[in-house]
C-alpha cells in the first residue's frame, strides 16, 4: 500500500534533480529558474502529502501559498532576464558581477 | 491495488520528464519536459484527495508559468549552445552533490519513525469536500495571509511590468490628453464669403 514514505521519496528525488540542475546549467537563467520551479514542486508535494495523511488542511493552504511565491519569482525572474538580455545580448550569468556599482 | 499502480505510474512520470528538463539540449523541450513534470505531480496530488491544489497547479504552474517561460524561450534570440559550454565540466562535481544530498534525505526518511499519528495509517476520509474545507479555512482562519499572497502577487505584476517596459524613440503613438483636450471651437472656424471673393485659407 502507498503509505506517506513513497511520496516523500518522489519528493525526494525531484528535490535532488532540482539541485542538480542548478548545478549543472550555472550558466543558462531559464534552466536554472526551472530547476527553481522543480525544487518548489517538490516542497509542494511534501506539503500535500503530510497533510493528507495527517488530515490536516493547514499544509494545503501552505503550498497555495509556495505555489504564489514560486509565480510570482518566475514572473520577476523572467522580467529580469529579459532586460538583461536586452542589455547584453546574451544571458550568461557568469559575467552578471560586472553590474556592482 | 489500481492506487498504487496509479502512484508509480505519476511518479515514474513525474521524475523521468524533471530528469528531461535538466538535460534537454534545447529550452523549448525543456519547457515541454517541465509541463509533463507538473502534470504528472497534480496527478499525484489528486491521488491523496488534494483536488485544490493539483487543480491550482496546472492552472499556475502549466497555464502561467510554463507559458511564461515559454514566451521567454521563444522570444529572446539565445545563444544556447555557448550557454552548455561549463556542462560537462560541472558535471561530475554536480552529480557528486547531488547523490550525497539524495543519500541524506533517503537515510533521514529511513532513520524517520512516524509518530502515533502517523505511522502506517491510510488517508483519512474528508468528511466535507477539499474545495470546501480549504476555503472555510482561507477566509477565516488563513485571511491575512490569504490577502498578504494577493498583495504578492500585486508587487510581482507591477514589478515585471516596470522592469520591462520601455519607451520607444520611433514611435507614434496619439497623444490621448491632447485631443481629448481639443473643443470644436479650436478645430472649427465659421467662415461667410463674399459672392466672388473666394477662399482664403
Amino acid at each position: 500500500m502507498i503509505g506517506l514514505n513513497h511520496y516523500l521519496a518522489v519528493a525526494a528525488i525531484l528535490f535532488t534533480i532540482g539541485v542538480l540542475g542548478i548545478f549543472l546549467n550555472r550558466r543558462n537563467v531559464i534552466l536554472l529558474l526551472m530547476a527553481i520551479e522543480l525544487i518548489l514542486l517538490a516542497v509542494n508535494i511534501n506539503l500535500v502529502a503530510f497533510s493528507a495523511y495527517l488530515g490536516d488542511l493547514t499544509g494545503q493552504v501552505l503550498a497555495m501559498f509556495v505555489l504564489t511565491v514560486a509565480a510570482a519569482e518566475a514572473a520577476i525572474g523572467l522580467a529580469i532576464l529579459v532586460i538583461f538580455f536586452r542589455r547584453r545580448g546574451s544571458i550568461a550569468v557568469d559575467d552578471v558581477n560586472r553590474m556592482h556599482g | 491495488m489500481i492506487g498504487a499502480i496509479a502512484f508509480y505510474l505519476f511518479a515514474t512520470l513525474t521524475i523521468a520528464p524533471a530528469i528531461a528538463v535538466i538535460f534537454a539540449r534545447n529550452p523549448v523541450h525543456s519547457v515541454l519536459w517541465l509541463i509533463v513534470a507538473f502534470f504528472n505531480a497534480a496527478g499525484l496530488m489528486l491521488l491523496v484527495g488534494a483536488e485544490f491544489i493539483a487543480m491550482l497547479v496546472v492552472i499556475v504552474y502549466v497555464g502561467a508559468v510554463a507559458v511564461l517561460f515559454l514566451f521567454v524561450v521563444m522570444m529572446l534570440d539565445i545563444d544556447f549552445a555557448s550557454l552548455r559550454s561549463g556542462f560537462t565540466r560541472n558535471l561530475p562535481f554536480g552529480v557528486i552533490i547531488a547523490l550525497v544530498l539524495l543519500a541524506e534525505i533517503v537515510i533521514a526518511l529511513s532513520a524517520w519513525e512516524a509518530g502515533p499519528a502517523l505511522s502506517g495509517r491510510e488517508i483519512p476520509a474528508a468528511k466535507i469536500p477539499n474545495i470546501v474545507a480549504l476555503g472555510q479555512l482561507l477566509y477565516s482562519r488563513y485571511l491575512f495571509a490569504f490577502e498578504l499572497a494577493g498583495l504578492i502577487l500585486l508587487v510581482a505584476m507591477v514589478g515585471a511590468i516596470v522592469l520591462t517596459h520601455r519607451r520607444r524613440g520611433d514611435l507614434r503613438t496619439p497623444r490621448a490628453w491632447k485631443q481629448n483636450r481639443r473643443r470644436p471651437h479650436q478645430a472649427i472656424k465659421m467662415i461667410d464669403p463674399g459672392v466672388g471673393e473666394g477662399m482664403k485659407l
